[in-house]
């Protein structure tokens, strides 16, 4: 086990993480902002994908398909809020729970309709398509630290747009009190509209980026999305801070427990032992962190002001 | 028009039967196509279907000179709903054959309740080792392959090949260690390492970092669906293409080559079957798949098609009185129809004995990529299991 292979192991990690940051933002905010259980969140990620094997086939670019899909997700994120969200604020979270699930059923088949069952693919934009040579026999494909540097982006741009912009205070003060918000006079409906429109646009944004490496298919952002709840509630519920240091914390825990797990489980156990528990045990480490974390902070890490 | 789902299904079920009771007077065959047609595998059903109904369709919508009825079902890949809608075929539209079946999970659940029922099973794609030996029944057939058989075809591969050092990966669940099974049944050489992955797994950049550390000849895998497109696409980009030869079953084929692309080129997959094998009905089959649903077909449209020539062969030779089961087997076990894949026969255990060949991603001269026979790897090839079976 060499360092070389661990650093790449945890380049890896990092990159994985910031995959499931962007998606993990974009449901923290919705679900911190107007208290609203979005499971159709994972869709929404694969939406975005499909938007943008369209996008990109039609237009032939990469680059100009990726604010075209964007713009349509962000009218089909509205969409969505109009149709079946709006009616659920200020009820129970089941209800919204069974709602979203069925939006999760409804889009699941509807993509199968419009763009078929079978895998489709989004081409790799030509100036990423390179690689770097990390080490012996292995290359780092340019686009997947392109996809680390637009995640970080968008962490700073999120940073920014909450803290310092009229907007963003709005948005944490729906958070804190939405009721005192909309008596001082702000469109409290509108607010929230806007708000789960840009979670759609941002889910849209990490499937889009996700789709040069990932297969596109039916289902795809089904197992991102538990991962991405598990995000949201180690980092607390409704913090992008939070979502942003606990996404690299499960995709460094994920990745090194794939990596390195069985190998370590090999110095105290048999070798079949090792090769039985290893993958099993690399499966959990992730759930294990959440419960470890939520026994000390049962809040969450950076738990957002009551 | 509002109703509940109940009185909807009441509905509908008696329109099928005013449906069916107006074909009736001509006795029609009916068969029951059990199909994944919905979640992420979809695509594979789909295939299976649209092979089945082809065939039907060029018999001028006939099984062996009968008018034929299909009923097609989608299992969702959940083995309780596939049985659930099996005993529908069976109780409800008294189907004489149940066909089909994509997964082994959900063909575990059927076998039961179906040849318990004294129905024909005739199998599409899933062959799991319990049907294939000491489980085996005198109402199931096999129009597809035993699940090892394919994993073998690449052990044995690697072995003639002389590979001395070798990485093998595939999911954490049964059919991924019977893959990986399959594989050391015939290769005999040094495994540096075996790694199981998550069901349903998305990056393996961190896998892949350690298949270039092991610095194997050659990299095995089992990675069926959307996980194996991911695959293909990463150990492309990795650069892992050009230095470890790809090896794989049910990874790449015709399902999920459109999403791989040429990413895929020159990968190897083990199978009974290739779109460009080389036998006249399978030619024709090709073309008139193409030419009625636009896409490539994948081995599991061609098991599809050869089951209902299967089924159409047992019809005309019982001249259509399948009520008189032991004719009907009797029929069926003959195989007396022009397989696509060329060689076929059944086994003692009611599996194809056929031949398996390595095939490799190529492309094809109007630029579509699709898996190409690169050699024979097994000729008549019977399974592992037929031994454990007691009929003879």
């Amino acid at each position: 086990m060499s360092t070389t292979l661990v650093l790449v192991q945890v380049l890896n990690g990092l990159q994985l993480g910031i995959l499931l940051f962007l998606v993990a933002a974009g449901l923290t905010l919705v679900f911190g902002v107007m208290d609203v259980i979005n499971l159709a969140h994972g869709v929404q990620y694969m939406l975005g994908a499909y938007l943008m094997v369209t996008a990109s086939a039609v237009t032939g670019s990469f680059w100009l398909g990726l604010p075209l899909a964007l713009a349509a997700a962000l009218v089909l994120g509205l969409v969505l809020e109009w149709l079946v969200i709006r009616p659920l604020y200020g009820r129970d979270h089941l209800e919204q729970v069974l709602a979203t699930f069925g939006v999760i059923l409804f889009v699941n088949e509807g993509v199968k309709l419009v763009w078929g069952a079978g895998p489709r693919a989004i081409p790799m934009p030509e100036a990423l398509s390179g690689s770097i040579r990390l080490m012996d026999g292995l290359n780092y494909p340019v686009y997947r630290l392109a996809l680390v540097a637009a995640g970080l982006a968008v962490a700073g741009l999120l940073y920014v747009l909450v803290t310092r912009t009229r907007a963003g205070m709005l948005v944490r003060a729906g958070a804190s009190n939405a009721p005192m918000v909309s008596a001082l006079g702000v469109d409290i409906g509108a607010l929230f509209a806007k708000v789960f429109a840009f979670g759609a646009m941002l889910a849209a944004f990490a499937g889009a980026m996700a789709g040069p490496i990932l297969s596109v298919e039916p289902g795809m952002g089904d197992g991102l999305l538990i991962l991405a709840f598990v995000v949201i509630v180690i980092g607390g519920i409704g913090s992008i801070r939070g979502a942003f240091v606990a996404a690299l914390l499960v995709g460094l825990i994920d990745t090194l427990g794939r990596s390195f797990l069985t190998d370590l489980l090999k110095l105290v156990l048999s070798a079949s032992a090792a090769t039985q528990a290893g993958p099993a045990l690399a499966s959990m480490t992730v759930y294990l962190l959440m419960a470890g974390i939520l026994i000390f902070r049962p809040r969450g890490l950076f738990p957002a002001p009551a | 028009m509002r109703c509940g789902v109940q009185s909807c299904r009441a509905g509908l079920a008696a329109l099928a039967i005013a449906v069916s009771a107006g074909v009736a007077a001509a006795d029609p065959v009916k068969v029951g196509l059990v199909a994944t047609l919905s979640g992420p595998s979809a695509v594979l059903g789909q295939h299976m279907r649209d092979g089945f109904l082809l065939a039907v369709k060029e018999m001028g919508g006939t099984l062996g000179g009968q008018p034929a009825e299909v009923v097609v079902v989608d299992d969702e890949l959940k083995p309780d709903v596939a049985v659930q809608k099996v005993k529908g075929l069976i109780e409800r539209d008294k189907v004489d054959f149940v066909a089909g079946v994509v997964f082994s999970n959900v063909m575990g659940a059927v076998v039961k309740p179906v040849t318990g029922a004294e129905t024909f099973l005739i199998s599409g794609n899933a062959g799991p080792s319990t049907i294939a030996g000491a489980g085996c029944s005198p109402f199931f057939f096999s129009a597809s392959y035993q699940n090892d058989q394919n994993h073998e075809v690449l052990g044995q591969y690697a072995q003639a090949k002389g590979y001395k050092k070798v990485v093998l990966m595939a999911p954490n669940y049964q059919a991924g260690k019977d893959a990986l099974a399959g594989f050391k049944r015939y290769y005999k050489g040094e495994v540096a390492d075996e790694i199981y992955t998550q069901l349903g797994q998305l990056d393996f950049s961190a896998e892949l970092a350690k298949v270039a550390a092991a610095k194997p000849d050659a990299f095995f895998t089992f990675m069926p669906g959307g996980m194996g497109v991911n695959l293909v696409k990463q150990y492309r980009q990795a650069g892992l293409a050009e230095t470890v030869p790809f090896l794989s079953a049910f990874t790449v084929d015709e399902t999920t080559l459109p999403a791989t692309g040429e990413a895929a080129l020159g990968f190897y997959s083990g199978a009974a079957w290739a779109p460009d094998l080389d036998v006249p009905a399978n030619k024709a089959f090709v073309a008139a798949f193409e030419k009625e649903y636009g896409y490539i077909p994948a081995l599991y449209a061609a098991q599809g098609y050869d089951a209902a020539k299967l089924i159409a062969s047992a019809v005309k030779a019982t001249g259509g009185k399948l009520t008189d089961k032991d004719a009907v087997r009797a029929a069926l076990k003959k195989a007396d129809f022009a397989s696509v894949r060329g060689n076929f026969k059944f086994n003692t255990n009611q599996f194809p004995i056929q031949d398996f060949y390595l095939v490799k991603v190529g492309k094809r001269p109007d630029g579509k990529v699709e898996t190409m026979i690169a050699e024979k790897v097994f000729a008549e090839d019977g399974d592992a299991y037929a031994d454990k079976c007691p009929m003879k």
